[in-house]
């Protein structure tokens, strides 16, 4: 049965949910959709000397939030407040629930003040009770022991786990999260929700890939029973089998097939084949380089997002644009604006592309490429119309230059 | 010039740097996990800890020493924006 009356949810024994349902969301934080809205979970765990809070709603919900928590305990008898995580879904009820239990001491990661005064900005001051914690720090709640786990950048720098030892239950915050709206609550009723859980992972876990596998490394060796996560269905049912579907997610999938071999792609545009012969001779030269696999694509043949999977794998591409119009064209750019979805800090980036008279498009390139922290050792190579012999040399050097800058170690000068 | 030897724990990653060279300038090309916000020691987003090592690292500004504290960093942490190495092993990872 669908009930979505205001009573918190016991999901163990003197633990329980008091998040609230927000069927009516359809689009979050502007990059995710949502097919039935999403739940702002947060949790009370009760022992026999306190009564902690883990996380609140957004803040248009602190109604529901506060009938569900007034079902079970007093404000009186909160005696810790533990923020997982400052995103508004998240802290949007914390500085009321701070006016009617001010006695409680805040828990919140070591990168969590600055933010928090930053959110609070206005109207409010500072909590009077706060305690950063980091992985080793624990509170104890008589019976009930909330341990914490660093777990930064899954998906803003302040975000961490907590994890009560004694029951096995682990609240991740957003991680193991969905944007999925069912009453029913529980992963075991709620039912087929995988499409959610997968989507969230690829929108707001994925560029964090590496923090992932090491937040991944803290939480694998717990005694698991329920995983409560900040979003979407508590998973009491196999909890062990999310945590394994996030390691393959976070794991780089080439490492067998490329065979220690480092990676290079070669992508291209070209309306009369100037740039594609520049490209070609990029790919000739980067090959006479060993230790290093090259392929070349024509970003006309698919969807640029397509690339972003080869990319994420790869540990360097090289993009090639005619200038058009005084500018890169535009699936040069779409593919570059789709890299949010992915960590790409360190990798190796380079332009090149042939010009009529002005050739703005190779520094846009770069200067973009820049930005989104790709390193950019070696200069942008452009070519007046159509490349000349000595130009096509000078391509095949440029090649080889990005190939042995991959496979030697990074240095100072790259 | 004199030389530092910085590893990156987080990528494990270690690499030969001059004397002066600030953390930032070389973080970023291993692709360790630090994370920059102002580049300039005014947000604290670029947090590091220091694992071992710290006393070779120049030793904090007024200027930093106060954002450190303003934003709670427990000891052994610097900013990486800041940080400049000196000298000898130094082993840092994103806090
Ligand atoms: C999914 C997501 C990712 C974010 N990533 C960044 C980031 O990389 N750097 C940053 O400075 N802020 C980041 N933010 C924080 C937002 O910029 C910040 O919350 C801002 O105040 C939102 O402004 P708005 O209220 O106009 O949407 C992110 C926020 C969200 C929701
Ligand atoms: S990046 Fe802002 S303080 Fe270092
Ligand atoms: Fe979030
Ligand atoms: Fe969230």
């Amino acid at each position: 049965m669908v009930s979505s009356s205001s009573r918190a949810i016991e999901i163990a024994p003197g633990i329980h949910w008091v998040g609230a349902f927000d069927s009516d969301l359809r689009s979050f934080d502007l990059i995710l959709r949502t097919a039935n809205g999403t739940s702002y979970n947060a949790y009370t765990v009760r022992g026999e000397t306190g009564v902690a809070v883990i996380d609140t709603v957004k803040e248009s919900f602190a109604g529901d939030f506060f009938a569900r928590l007034e079902s079970v305990c007093n404000y009186g008898e909160i005696t810790t407040v533990v923020v997982n995580h400052l995103e508004p879904d998240h802290s949007g009820a914390l500085p009321e629930l701070l006016r009617r239990a001010p006695q409680a001491e805040v828990c919140l990661s070591i990168r969590a003040p600055l933010m928090l005064k930053a959110l609070l900005r206005s109207a409010e001051t500072m909590p009077r009770g706060f305690r950063t914690v980091t992985t080793g720090d624990s509170v104890d709640l008589g019976g009930r022991t909330l341990a914490f786990l660093h777990t930064p950048y899954l998906h803003w720098p302040d975000t961490q786990c907590t994890y009560l030892g004694e029951l096995g239950i682990l609240f991740s915050g957003d991680v193991f999260g969905c944007h999925f709206c069912d009453p029913r609550l529980f992963n075991d009723r709620v039912g087929d929700f995988r499409f959610s859980f997968e989507y969230y992972y690829g929108h707001i876990m994925r560029p964090f890939r590496t923090h992932v596998a090491k937040a991944l490394d803290l939480i694998e060796p717990l005694d698991l029973s329920i995983v409560a996560p900040a979003h979407g269905p508590v998973l009491r049912h196999g909890p062990r089998d999310y945590i394994k579907r996030y390691r393959e997610l976070a794991t780089a999938r080439l490492i067998n097939e490329a065979g220690g071999e480092k990676t290079l792609l070669v992508f291209y545009l070209s309306a009369y084949g100037n740039t594609r012969r520049m490209a070609d001779a990029v790919r000739a030269g980067a090959e006479t380089v060993d230790g290093l696999r090259v392929s070349l694509y024509d970003l006309e043949g698919v969807e640029p997002s397509s690339f972003v999977d080869l990319i994420e794998e790869a540990d360097g591409f090289a993009l090639g644009s005619p200038t058009i119009n005084g500018d890169g064209v535009k699936p040069v750019w779409d593919l570059l604006s789709s890299l949010t979805a992915i960590g790409v800090t360190g990798k190796l980036g380079a332009a090149f592309g042939s010009y009529g008279w002005s050739g703005e498009a190779v520094e846009m390139i770069e200067h973009r490429l820049r930005g989104l922290k790709f390193r950019v050792p070696v200069s942008g190579l452009k070519v007046k119309l159509a490349p000349t012999d000595a130009e096509l040399t000078q391509c095949r050097d440029f090649g080889r230059q990005l190939a042995e800058t991959l496979t030697r170690p990074v240095s100072l000068n790259d | 010039m004199p030389k530092a030897k910085v590893t990156f724990a987080d990528v494990d990653v270690t690499l030969t740097v001059p004397a002066g060279t600030r953390l930032i300038e070389v973080s970023e090309k291993v692709g360790a996990g630090i994370t920059y916000g102002c580049r300039e020691g005014e947000c604290a987003t670029c947090l590091t800890k220091v694992v071992s090592g710290a006393e070779h690292l120049a030793a904090p500004s007024v200027l930093e020493d106060q954002v450190l504290k303003d934003s709670f960093a427990p000891r052994g942490h610097r900013l990486a924006c800041q940080a400049q190495v000196l000298g000898g092993e130094i082993v840092v990872k994103p806090a």
